[in-house]
């Protein structure tokens, strides 16, 4: 267990983190239009200025003894009853602190590109606010130090992504992709509520402290239900199996929101609450063989789908949910795992949004076209957005020297020193990755042009291939600096715990093996899509090809499984209001209208009529008490 | 003494004052009645005082005169009135207050 240190110096500025998007974003939402010249450039400042105070504290982090690095700010009171108590508190530890920098950095980079890439959107001040709110929200995520208040920035998450996926709300499919994000994630929520609830029962407080600190008192049914909650939580946020169907339709978002929301931060919070919930994974081994093959599954989806969709940012999806499986497996392997997710996710956040951010290049240049089948021969158009796409594709197909050769490496280590089984799917996994990324470059850039008539490509302003060269950078170096210079393991080992295991395959060849098969399936790529003409429609393709373009019907499964009774349970309701409830209602009040229609008529205004029946009530009640003396 | 006699006489004069209210037609008649049925039980209440040997029922009768005084005024009034605008005192006729 970490010690917690008061936060002093500059870690007092904790709060100031999650209130400087939030005040941006409030200025630029409530300011309205007085704030459309100036408000961009206000929610950019507030992010660079957290990236800057996040890089600080990261090497006042770094001055202190391992040990000594988990600072905890509290600031009021949240929530108090009884014995129930929840702190407005904020904690900054080692595993927070690389998803602070992540956040914050590649927030900005995608903070400033966007001020190019939505520089002739009418909205921009209303676009920039909701990106200002989505960062606040999931740095209050990151930064909590109770589940309770994590839960507020999951909403909040969920909330900005709703808004962000639905910005073109004019576009029915916009407006229906950010519903089904929004209704897809509660569920999820769900699953986050009832945890709490259960730990809240069990432990008696929901702080992280007291809940990784009082594991050993439950029993391990109770952990392994809290752990399936906090599975089926991740599950929705981060787009896992069964609920995946969410992440391609949110591409219907402007393409910075793609790269912010869907690939380097939001889809990052499911795999950072089940790293952060280390304890209680560790404690229950059925939870933690149940994350690993969802991510199993997961990976093989994505992969699947990513090798058929033309659309480019539906393809870039479709690899995301494959490489945030990638984290989940080694998120559930346990201890040898965790801290691999996280490098994993830090060095995905890079590429992907480098390569989220090529493709919105791509198709700024293509007048918003997404369909791979009419770009081509970009190469020489679009140099930076070229080169950088290119770096960002060889990092995530894990080709050394680049960043993910490392990060995905290491998972495919512990999956191996954990099951063979796992091991091989996370090969074959690589192998896809390879093939359907070679798919994309050769579609993109190279080949013959096949462009809509009135597409003329250029380059993109400076504003936005200096973020693409930066992160290409990142995509390159960030691997190796994490490893030999950052030393993840060492860095991240005091919050997730780390131990090595062992493999019965010699290191080095297993790299190779890897190696080779990722180079195969790039070569059936490149042979298919690069040596040979692309047809502008596509074709007929196989049945797994078919299937793979219809997301391998998550989409009508759920349909089946869940809208279609959903339907039939309401029209059942509604039946039911209709024949029963209001029946019911209904008859009584025209039982009463009718005995009141009839009684009225008594009312003549006939007034020897009223001195009759008032004589005649005097005598009965004279009657009666007479009978009653007599009885 | 015996308070039958008396009480029979003030049934007597209830039952006609109850009667008049029924079956005339003219308010002023109706009002007398009303009158009439005001004094029967007055004399009852008076009869069963003198019968018990306290004061009680005489109050009451005292009271119930006030009342009746305070009712003519009202009620003559409104028979007025009405007999202005319809130029008729039936009581039958005023029936605008009805379902």
């Amino acid at each position: 267990m970490q010690e917690l240190m008061p936060a002093t110096g500059v870690f007092s500025l904790l709060w100031l983190l999650i209130a400087l998007p939030l005040a941006g974003s409030a200025i630029l939402l409530l300011g309205g239009r007085m704030t459309n010249k100036w408000g961009p450039y206000l929610a950019v400042s507030t992010i660079v200025i957290d990236a800057l105070l996040a890089i600080w504290m990261l090497v006042e982090m770094m001055g202190q003894g391992a040990e000594e690095r988990t600072f905890n700010d509290n600031i009021y009171s949240w929530v108090f009853a009884g014995t129930f108590k929840v702190d407005m508190a904020f904690q900054l530890d080692q595993l927070s602190m690389v998803f602070v920098l992540l956040i914050t950095i590649v927030g900005a980079l995608i903070h400033i590109y966007s001020l190019g890439y939505m520089s002739h959107d009418p909205d921009r001040r209303k676009f920039f606010g909701f990106l200002n709110l989505f960062v606040a929200a999931m740095l209050l995520l990151v930064l909590a130090n109770n589940y309770l208040l994590m839960y507020v920035g999951w909403e909040g998450v969920g909330l900005a992504s709703y808004l962000l996926i639905g910005f073109w709300q004019y576009k029915p499919s916009a407006a229906a992709a950010a519903k089904k994000a929004f209704i897809i994630n509660r569920v999820g929520d769900v699953g986050l509520s009832l945890a709490i609830m259960v730990m809240f029962v069990t432990f008696g407080s929901v702080s992280f402290e007291d809940v990784f600190g009082s594991t050993g008192q439950a029993s391990e049914g109770t952990l392994t239900a809290i752990g399936l909650l906090l599975l089926l939580a991740a599950c929705g946020k981060s787009a896992q199996f069964p609920l995946q169907a969410w992440l391609l339709d949110a591409m219907e978002g402007p393409t910075p929101v793609s790269a912010l929301i869907h690939a380097a931060t939001m889809v990052t919070a499911g795999v950072y609450l089940i790293t952060r919930s280390n304890a209680i994974f560790d404690a229950a081994a059925w939870a933690a063989t149940a994350v690993v093959v969802i991510g199993v599954i997961t990976m093989f989806m994505g992969a699947i789908i990513g090798c058929a969709k033309d659309d480019i940012k539906k393809s870039l999806a479709g690899s995301t949910m494959s490489q945030i499986g990638y984290m989940v497996i080694a998120a559930g392997l346990g201890p040898v795992g965790y801290v691999f997710a996280i490098f994993h996710l830090l060095t995905h956040g890079v590429f992907k949004a480098g390569l989220f951010l090529g493709a919105g290049s791509v198709m700024h240049a293509m007048k918003d076209n997404v369909n791979m089948r009419r770009y081509g021969a970009l190469r020489a158009l679009m140099v930076v957005t070229f080169g950088t796409f290119l770096v960002c594709t060889l990092s995530i197909m894990g080709i050394p020297p680049f960043s993910g050769f490392w990060s995905k490496d290491s998972i495919v280590h512990a999956a191996f020193e954990s099951s063979n089984l796992v091991g091989i799917c996370t090969v074959l996994a690589a192998g896809i990755t390879g093939f359907y990324m070679t798919r994309m470059v050769a579609m993109t850039f190279y080949g013959k042009a096949r462009w809509e008539d009135d597409a003329h490509p250029h380059e993109s302003p400076a504003v936005m291939t200096i973020p693409l060269i930066i992160l290409a950078i990142g995509a390159t170096f960030l691997g190796m600096a994490l490893l030999f210079w950052g030393n993840i393991e060492t860095w991240l080992e005091p919050v997730v715990g780390f131990e090595e295991g062992h493999v019965a395959i010699p290191e080095l060849l297993l790299m190779a093996i890897t190696l080779a098969v990722v180079l195969i399936g790039a070569a059936i790529g490149w042979i298919q899509y690069a040596r040979r003409e692309v047809p502008v429609t596509e074709p007929h393709g196989n049945l797994l090809t078919r299937a793979a373009r219809a997301e391998l019907y998550g989409n009508e499964i759920n349909d089946v499984l869940v809208v279609h009774p959903s339907f039939w349970l309401s029209r059942f309701l509604v039946w039911f209001d209709n024949a029963w409830v209001d029946g019911f209602v209904n008859s009584s009040a025209a039982a009463v209208g009718g005995l009141s229609g009839r009684m009225r008529k008594y009312q003549t205004g006939f007034i020897r009529s009223y001195a009759l029946s008032m004589l005649g009530g005097a005598i009965l009640v004279v009657v009666a008490l007479v009978l009653v003396r007599l009885s | 003494m015996n308070p039958s006699n008396y009480i029979i006489l003030s049934a007597l004069l209830f039952g006609i004052g109850a009667t008049g209210v029924l079956v005339r037609r003219n308010a002023i008649v109706v009002f007398m009645s009303v009158e009439l049925m005001l004094n029967a039980s007055n004399l009852a209440f008076v009869a069963f005082a003198r019968m018990h040997g306290n004061l009680d029922g005489q109050v009451v009768a005292f009271f119930v005169m006030v009342v009746a005084a305070a009712e003519v005024v009202v009620g003559l009034a409104i028979i007025v009135q009405i007999f202005r605008s319809r130029r008729s005192a039936s009581i039958d006729e005023p029936n605008l207050l009805k379902y």
